[in-house]
């Protein structure tokens, strides 16, 4: 469980985050959508208490991350894969991560095994790695501590579409077992497959959240007929605003069993009558997202 | 259980439990950070091997009847004493420079801890080092028998051992704080050899300084512990007051410093 509350940070006078409110429920995947630098990462550092807010409280499980005696015990955090001791194995990572938090060691070779670093790369000094294998080496750490909540930022940045795949299908499971994901993209396509809800952040601020569902409903429906100047006229007389997107279809700002009954009552014959899904989500995301100034 | 297994995760875990990593596993883990690289080893590697660096010179030119163990103790510390608060240093610039910072602070937020932890760890890692620079006069002496240079004795007074590791602890820990206070190795290694110099001249060429000179100049404060038939009271309080002014302000400075410093 994550709640955020009324979240906001300012440096020198320009706001990075302002008033940001959301709550992840344990069983679902949040995804933290936005631009690069729309604030994600500020979030993010905020809930794991690397960065003192100006304003407002973020909260794991009730409690500050900063008052959660053990914290790599309950949070598994990943914010950035890069941020690795050259130097040091992958493997040793690990270790250390297990040593500082009491955590069984033991789940250490059984966990690169799980992420894809065998024991050759687990052996390997993180500076010969990818950023890919570094992604898969940071969501090992966070899961050393066998923890009930997941903040990932941008952890499909590096890999191959069959790593972001491996990676959702991970994502899903920790979720579908009752665990709590928020994970961060400037990409809908990378999160769009697993995330159950949405958090769009632009320019510091929420732009919008809900459920697919939910972030669609204002969209409006499709709609396409036999005898598409008809189907026109009968929304037209309706009073519901029709835009023809050129392919025959109608677009209306209206909920679908309004366009039905409109139709219905002209006598028009309607061949397809649907949610402007599809690419419903990306538009909007970008429609959120785009132009918005911090 | 596995990463990706099947047993369900509490939805709301009391948080309180397990409690927070003790002090001594902390320590444990900086220990560990300490050797567990390649670059660190070469450290440590090169710290035995400053200490080796004077027994030639011992062997060559001291007296026989002068080289006794403790005569070499001394010259391998010498050796193992300069690059001791490099270590210091490294240990906290380190978690910057290669960004470690962020895991560690995410598993510990209690930044004071970590630093901690480093304090306890390096003092340990100092302590090694005089142990290694022992076993280094050790080896010189019998070297010296066996080249029938060194007649001296086979023995070493407690005391000198003593001073000579809490000077080795105290000079590591000064390295702590400067690392903590510059976060930046190069910065915090060239201030910590520049700054006491600096001083140093300072205190000779300005007639007014002779006094404070005497209290704040470590070069002079901190001598006494490598040669302790010359400590006595007086000296122990010069040791203490130059050692309030390096040790603990920058110490406190860095602590507060590291608690606020933004981690990239």
């Amino acid at each position: 469980m994550i709640e955020v509350s009324r979240l906001s940070k300012r440096y020198g006078g320009a706001d990075a985050v302002r008033d940001v409110s959301f709550a992840c429920a344990p069983g679902t995947v949040t995804g933290f959508l936005g631009p690069n630098g729309a604030g994600k990462s500020t979030t993010l550092r905020m809930i794991c208490g690397l960065t003192p807010p100006t304003e407002g409280t973020a909260t794991v499980h009730g409690v500050p991350y900063r008052r959660i005696p053990n914290p790599g015990r309950h949070v598994g955090v990943l914010l950035d894969a890069a941020a690795q001791h050259a130097g040091r194995t992958g493997r040793e990572v690990l270790t250390l991560t297990a040593l500082a938090t009491g955590a069984d060691r033991s789940r250490v070779g059984e966990l690169l095994e799980t992420v894809g670093l065998p024991a050759k790369a687990a052996g390997k000094r993180v500076g010969a790695y990818s950023l890919g294998m570094r992604q898969r080496l940071g969501l090992a750490q966070a899961l050393v501590g066998e923890p009930s909540v997941l903040i990932l930022d941008e952890p499909a940045n590096g890999l191959d579409p069959e790593g972001i795949f491996w990676m959702r299908t991970l994502l899903r499971g920790f979720a579908d077992r009752g665990g709590t994901v928020l994970l961060s993209s400037h990409l809908l396509r990378e999160v769009e497959a697993v995330a159950d809800r949405f958090v769009v952040i632009a320019g510091g601020r929420i732009a919008a959240q809900g459920t697919r569902d939910e972030l669609l409903s204002g969209t409006g429906v499709v709609v396409r007929g036999t005898d598409p100047a008809a189907l026109h006229a009968a929304l037209r007389g309706a009073g519901l605003p029709a835009e023809p997107d050129g392919t025959g279809r109608f677009l209306v700002a209206a909920p679908a069993e309004a366009v039905g009954r409109a139709a219905a009552a002209a006598g028009a014959v309607l061949l397809e009558l649907r949610p402007a899904g599809g690419d419903g989500l990306e538009e909007l995301f970008f429609t959120l997202t785009h132009g918005a100034t911090p | 259980m596995t990463a990706t297994g099947l047993s369900p995760i509490a939805a709301a875990p009391a948080v309180d439990a397990p409690p927070r990593p003790s002090p001594v596993r902390l320590t444990v883990v900086e220990l560990r950070k300490a050797v567990d690289t390649r670059s660190g080893r070469w450290l440590l590697a090169a710290i035995v091997a400053a200490g080796l660096a004077l027994m030639p010179v011992i062997l060559f030119t001291v007296d026989a009847p002068d080289q006794d163990l403790g005569e070499f103790f001394a010259a391998s510390q010498l050796g193992v004493s300069v690059l001791l608060p490099v270590l210091g240093i490294l240990t906290v610039t380190a978690e910057w420079s290669q960004r470690t910072a962020l895991s560690t602070f995410l598993l510990v937020p209690d930044r004071h801890r970590v630093l901690a932890a480093k304090l306890a760890a390096c003092a340990a890692l100092a302590a090694l080092c005089t142990a290694a620079g022992l076993a280094v006069a050790v080896l010189a002496r019998a070297a010296g028998a066996l080249l029938g240079r060194s007649s001296g004795a086979w023995t070493v007074e407690p005391r000198p051992v003593a001073t000579m590791l809490l000077f080795a602890v105290v000079t590591t820990m000064i390295g702590v704080a400067f690392g903590a206070l510059f976060a930046n190795t190069p910065l915090a290694i060239v201030l910590y050899f520049l700054l006491p110099t600096v001083w140093a001249t300072l205190g000779e060429m300005v007639a007014r300084l002779h006094g404070a000179a005497r209290w704040l100049d470590t070069a002079k404060t901190l001598d006494p512990l490598t040669r302790p038939e010359h400590i006595g009271g007086v000296e122990w309080a010069r040791a203490g007051v130059s050692l309030l002014v390096w040790l603990a302000l920058p110490l406190a400075a860095g602590a507060w410093r590291l608690a606020r410093r933004e981690v990239a």
